[in-house]
């Protein structure tokens, strides 16, 4: 607080800069705003009025986007004995899949990547520099490259198109930041915690195990909650890997990429399938910021 | 002492019996939970609980059995084997989905659609030739230098800002949101901003909105190039933003106060002081925000396809390159915009380097 004060004494008035960033505030926050108003307003009013005049109407608000988008569009179809209602895909089985895509794809990188960072800070062998500046070279290669070569691999070996290859694809992708993030928290933990461990008579794998990995707990929370947004806002891995499955499979981004092609106008069904796909890293965002900003702090591009 | 370590370093008949029994029960764990979810039969929630045991357990297991193995030997070339234990499976996997992909298709770059025979430079020529790659090229640059231009700028601008108000943090929250928003969903987001109605209608898009209720006739955002590459780089800058806040703030909160209070007593102005002294203090963070931004503005994927597709001169060479590996499924010309991008970024690769090479030099 003091160090505030002393910088603000000379400037512009506190309130006046306040009042501008609120303005910027407000700016950044409309787009969204816009959407959640949207995503409860019945389909009627969303297309015929702006959302902003929202409020002066309480009557057109409504919960059945959700129902609709979450467990299927309702269609009326004709049959023998009259018609009858189906419903859509879902939002729901896509939100699934995305669950299903993103927890090992951000587990799996983590002891792998954690295990390679331990080898490369503490332990000497040759070829170490070589090999580690390759993966700092790595971390910036665009994944663009890798998408054909892996997919005819895939082909081959039958991996396309199922959670296993695009766990091992978001993990390969991921590795780089991984062992990197990790490499700069391991190496910076005291020499003598690991002198001990060894007088002690403990083998690399035990010490590993059992005082490294729960010491590298903050790297370890900023890396997953980097690869947990990254793979759950990714499409083109999945748009490449997964799509030989056709829609069973579907991750939300995929889905609402997919509706905003076919129901472009809908806004109504657009905005709330839009809002249940950032639901989730917008919980795991604002409950985990610190962590998060951390990561960042610690140089993190990802390739 | 060293003798005792000799001796004890030949494994005993019990210990071989474990390591062959923890192999083996490896073996089966990974291979078969491997082949359970290879032939992808669970229903969704199975899967992923099954899918974090095996990935977990065999991960482990398979460092431990290693680790067994290598204990067989003498102490002396189990120190030697033990650190290819610890990297290999990171170093193997980022080989097969990232080092060896680059040469393939550094190679793949060299030949026809079908990678069938060597066309040699003919698909680098077409790069530089085509209209429509032209057109993207034209506009990745226009990406490069607008969407990291502005991100950076407002970034500088709102943690400076911010670090003089009242309200920093709750400030610095609602700018960094929208990184946790997908690049579709934030392409949503947008097209509802840019939604036009003409013929009199009332406006549900907001831009449209401001302008009519101007007086002004409603436009088609995205459809008039090359106007339009802004409309969607706008979307990139308010994702990207908060990034440079985040890091531009903590870098000016780390310039010393004694130099800022060592200014002032000198007379100099607030403008001034920010100008020849934080700037110069924090450019460090300035440069590896923005290649961090760069990078992404140059793999900068989603937000074409998802928005226009490519069309009315969008295209950007990430765009250009899903669309002719997958749309057209020509590998070569694919490859070659592949091969392009990673020349693009090569600069960076070069100081990143430098710079571990500078920051490390390995003990």
């Amino acid at each position: 607080m003091k160090q505030l004060d002393a910088k603000s004494k000379k400037t512009l008035p506190t309130l006046i800069i306040t009042i501008i960033l609120i303005v910027f505030c407000i700016l950044w926050t409309i787009p969204t705003l816009g959407i959640l108003v949207t995503s409860f307003r019945t389909a009627d009013a969303a297309s015929s009025t702006g959302w902003w005049t929202a409020f002066s109407d309480f009557k057109n608000f409504t919960l059945d986007n959700y129902n609709q988008v979450l467990f299927g569009q309702r269609f009326s179809v004709g049959n023998a004995t009259g018609t009858s209602t189906v419903r859509g895909a879902t939002m729901l089985s896509a939100f699934l899949s995305s669950i299903t895509v993103t927890l090992p794809s951000v587990i799996i990188p983590i002891l792998i990547a954690a295990a390679a960072a331990y080898g490369f800070a503490w332990l000497s062998f040759k070829g170490r520099n070589i090999m580690f500046a390759a993966i700092i070279a790595l971390l910036v290669v665009p994944l663009q490259i890798s998408l054909i070569p892996i997919l005819r691999d895939y082909n081959k070996i039958g991996l396309n198109g199922s959670y296993l290859g695009i766990w091992l694809a978001h993990t390969g992708f991921g590795l780089p930041l991984a062992t990197y993030m990790m490499y700069n928290y391991i190496s910076s933990l005291p020499r003598s915690i690991l002198e001990s461990a060894f007088i002690d008579g403990s083998s690399h794998f035990t010490t590993f195990v059992r005082l490294i990995l729960p010491l590298s707990a903050p790297a370890i929370a900023s890396f997953a909650i980097f690869q947990f947004i990254w793979v759950w806002n990714d499409m083109l891995v999945s748009l490449v890997f997964l799509s030989g499955a056709g829609q069973k499979l579907q991750v939300v981004t995929v889905r609402l990429m997919n509706m905003a092609g076919t129901r472009g106008t809908d806004w109504h069904l657009l905005t709330a399938g839009a809002f249940v796909s950032m639901i989730l890293p917008l919980c795991v965002f604002l409950g985990l910021q610190k962590f998060f900003v951390r990561g960042l702090l610690a140089g993190s591009v990802k390739g | 002492m060293a003798e005792t370590r000799m001796l004890k370093s030949y494994a005993s008949l019990p210990d071989i019996i474990k390591t062959v029994l923890v192999v083996l029960g490896t073996v089966l764990v990974a291979g078969s939970g491997f082949n359970l979810l290879k032939a992808n039969v669970l229903p969704q929630v199975p899967t992923t609980v099954v899918a974090i045991i095996w990935g977990v357990s065999s991960v482990i297991l398979i460092f431990y059995s290693f680790n067994l193995l290598a204990q067989i030997f003498p102490t002396k070339i189990y120190n030697k084997i033990v650190p290819y234990i610890f990297i290999g499976p990171a170093v193997l996997i980022m080989g097969w989905y990232l080092f060896l992909p680059t040469m393939r298709s550094l190679f793949l770059s060299f030949m026809d659609k079908t990678s069938t025979k060597f066309v040699w430079f003919d698909n680098y020529k077409f790069l530089f030739t085509d209209r429509s790659m032209l057109v993207s090229i034209r506009n990745t640059l226009i990406w490069l230098v607008c969407g990291t231009g502005f991100s950076v700028f407002i970034g500088l601008l709102v943690a400076i800002l911010a670090e003089r108000s009242y309200i920093e943090k709750g400030a610095k929250t609602f700018i960094f949101l929208p990184m946790s928003i997908s690049l579709v969903g934030a392409g949503v987001i947008f097209k509802f901003m840019y939604a036009a109605k003409f013929g009199g209608a009332e406006q549900i898009g907001l831009l449209n909105a401001i302008i009519t209720s101007m007086g002004l006739e409603p436009q088609n955002w995205l459809g008039k190039a090359p106007w339009n590459n802004l409309f969607l780089i706008a979307i990139f800058v308010w994702l990207q933003t908060g990034f440079a806040l985040v890091v531009l703030s903590a870098a000016l909160k780390a310039v010393p106060e004694e130099m800022l209070e060592a200014a002032r007593i000198d007379g100099a102005s607030e403008f001034l002081t920010l100008v020849k002294i934080v700037i110069p203090n924090i450019k460090a963070s300035i440069i590896s925000v923005s290649t961090t931004i760069l990078l992404a503005a140059l793999k900068c994927f989603d937000i074409v396809y998802s928005m226009t597709n490519g069309m009315f001169g969008t295209e950007v060479l990430a765009s250009q390159q899903y669309k002719q590996m997958f749309t057209f499924q020509n590998y070569g010309r694919g490859s070659a915009i592949a091969i392009l991008i990673l020349i693009g970024v090569s600069p960076v690769i070069y100081y990143n380097l430098k710079e571990f090479h500078n920051k490390e030099a390995f003990k």
